[in-house]
């Protein structure tokens, strides 16, 4: 179980901050996996990578994050090492590069896991049953990522970043360079982790919301630095109540639609700079339905059990 | 493999023609020869002498038949290991006299070429990663590598050798030596060794570290560091494969300056009188000698290639990539 309240977080530049995460509150259950959508530069990626590797030109600002009863040191670099791996995990963006090009894999895991203070040998027989589930041959581990085709370093990464159970897995868009019928393998792959229970909570980070429809239990929406939306997977396409969700929703294409005649929607505008943000609601300026009241920032609120929403015209 | 290989060791062979045909050629292109220089030397009385001395000369060194024959000569002697007489040191033969200077060469720049590479490589590191180090010590190696060396060289010579007094500034040993085996002439070798060696030393230690830090830090940024981290290891760990990454194209270089070994340090040798190679050269193209310029550059060109090839076998045992460049290229 993750919990997270207020955490804000922003990137120091020479121009001033920028307010890349203001206030983010949402908990994310056991066995629950979370989409987080939203576009470039929404803070989604500075959302999950803070919780796991905070890290200079990344600022804390305010906020905790509590994993199964713990808080979590986020913003103490040495220790949160401990945390990392065992707790909480990522599968990074980069799993292409993940791999260090002059070290055998297995080497790798190995050395890795001695630092850490485990027996490779006790491990590798569960490290094989992995690569077995996710169809890799256990000759991988002699091999150097080089000789692997990207789909494997994808799955290699996969099994090392889960390897040692972790409460919650980070998996920053992880599908991003794949083509559609690995995206869906991968995004099984997911799913099956989460049923063996290898991870406990998932965070899939992604700006292809279709993807989520798929596989997320539940979908966390970010707009410019603040959470739009938070609802079950259903109601966010069916019932979402934040302007921006909507209209996120609406502009995925659809099935038996011809998009000659009608032609595919899209939200007019562009998300306001970051670094002196308009005071409010950041959607105020894009959004159709806006009101005076929207100079006030929305509160997070839940409006139903499970679903949150930040704006004014949804209470 | 050996496939990879065998087209290498071919195109170093044809390297190895290309180059030594340029060597033959070069000092050919020159105004004036060195048949000139030595009659000049000899300082004939009248034009008779002087026509006497020349053909006589140009008989002796095979310069009477046309460019063609002397080209095909050449390869002919190469092959025999003959490198001709040298015209300045007549009748020395160039064999002898390259054989006589290369161990001052190999004294000298082994050790500094290995210990500033040692050294700055592990100082590089350092100082990639404590802030107080970058700052301070790493402007130091910025100011020695972009010195004008001879400036440095001289100004050591001036501080150590003649202010302080300490080190000799000239020749390898003194002169009232004779080069033997005694405890004394070490001593006095070793005396005169140490500010050449000091000199490059110092130059080729910021360079080294300068670029290993660049690269720990490049390194250390790369997505297998940060994958590493956000699995919690150790920076022992992240620090140990980003020295060894960084050190590959570290182990190039070191193997390419090993490769200039014979060729000396030409400035080095020429500000402390050292008899080296360097030296060598710069009094052969002085006096035009032919034979011995294409004897010193025959050995600098085998030199650089070896040490290329070596590099090119280290590196696939080194590099994992290149292995697989080369089974990809192969197919």
């Amino acid at each position: 179980m993750l919990q997270v309240e207020n955490l804000t977080v922003y990137y120091k530049t020479l121009r001033g901050y920028v307010r890349a995460l203001e206030r983010a509150t949402f908990t994310v259950a056991d066995g629950e996996i979370m989409g987080l959508a939203g576009e470039s530069g929404c803070g989604k990626t500075t959302l999950g990578h803070s919780i796991i590797y905070l890290r200079p030109p990344m600022n804390y600002i305010e906020g905790r994050v509590v994993l199964d009863g713990q808080e979590l040191p986020i913003w103490d670099m040495e220790r949160m090492r401990e945390f990392r791996y065992r707790h909480v995990s990522l599968i990074p963006q980069y799993a292409m590069n993940a791999l260090n090009p002059t070290r055998k894999i297995g080497k790798m895991i190995a050395e890795l896991l001695e630092s850490r203070e485990m027996n490779y040998d006790e491990i590798l027989p569960e490290l094989k049953r992995r690569l077995d589930l996710v169809q890799l041959s256990h000759d991988v581990l002699k091999m150097y990522p080089i000789e692997l085709s990207g789909g494997m370093k994808q799955r290699t990464v996969m099994v090392v970043s889960t390897l040692l159970n972790p409460s919650l897995l980070i998996a920053d868009e992880i599908t991003s360079a794949l083509d559609v019928s690995t995206q869906k393998a991968v995004c099984e792959m997911l799913v099956e982790f989460r049923d063996r229970g290898f991870v406990k909570s998932t965070i899939i980070i992604t700006h292809d919301i279709s993807i989520l429809y798929q596989i997320a239990d539940s979908i966390l929406v970010m707009y410019a630095g603040q959470l739009s939306e938070k609802a079950p997977t259903e109601t966010i396409f069916r019932d979402a109540r934040h302007p921006y969700t909507q209209m996120l929703i609406g502009s995925l294409p659809k099935v038996g639609v011809r998009y000659q005649e009608e032609r595919l929607r899209g939200i007019p505008g562009s998300p306001p700079q970051l670094l002196d943000p308009p005071p409010g609601c950041r959607f105020r300026d894009r959004c159709p339905v806006a009101f005076d009241r929207c100079v006030e920032v929305p509160p997070f609120l839940e409006i139903s059990p499970g679903h949150f929403v930040a704006c004014w015209r949804a209470y | 493999m050996s496939r990879y290989l065998g087209r290498k060791l071919l195109i170093y062979l044809l390297t190895f023609f290309l180059a030594v045909t340029i060597d033959w050629l070069i000092p050919r292109l020159m105004p004036g020869d060195p048949i000139n220089v030595m009659i000049s030397r000899l300082g004939p009385r009248n034009p008779q002498e002087v026509q006497l001395l020349r053909e006589y000369y140009l008989k002796i060194f095979a310069l009477d038949v046309p460019m063609w024959q002397q080209y095909i000569n050449f390869w002919k002697s190469v092959f025999r290991g003959d490198l001709g007489r040298s015209t300045l040191f007549f009748p020395r033969p160039v064999l002898d006299i390259i054989k006589a200077s290369v161990p001052y060469d190999i004294l000298l720049l082994l050790p500094a070429i290995l210990l500033s590479w040692f050294a700055g490589n592990n100082f590089g590191a350092l100082a990639a990663r404590r802030r107080w180090l970058d700052n301070t010590v790493l402007p130091l190696g910025y100011i020695l590598t972009a010195t004008p060396y001879m400036w440095l060289a001289l100004l050591l010579a001036w501080a150590l050798g003649i202010v302080a007094g300490i080190f000799p500034i000239a020749g390898a040993y003194s002169f009232d030596l004779r080069p033997h085996l005694s405890w004394r002439f070490i001593q006095d070798l070793l005396l005169h060794w140490f500010l050449p060696f000091l000199s490059l030393f110092m130059v080729m230690f910021g360079g080294w570290a300068i670029g290993m830090r660049n690269m720990i830090i490049y390194e250390l940024e790369a997505d297998y560091s940060r994958y590493l981290e956000a699995l919690g290891a150790p920076q022992g760990l992240i620090r140990r494969y980003a020295f060894r990454n960084a050190l590959l194209p570290q182990i190039t270089g070191l193997a390419l300056q090993l490769g200039t070994i014979v060729a000396g340090a030409v400035a080095t040798e020429v500000v402390f009188a050292y008899p080296g190679i360097g030296n060598l050269i710069v009094q052969a193209i002085q006096n035009q000698d032919y034979f011995l310029i294409q004897g010193c550059f025959l050995f600098i060109i085998l030199g650089v290639l070896l040490a290329n090839l070596l590099i090119d076998i280290a590196y696939v045992i080194v590099d994992p990539r290149t292995r697989l460049g080369m089974t990809g290229e192969a197919a």
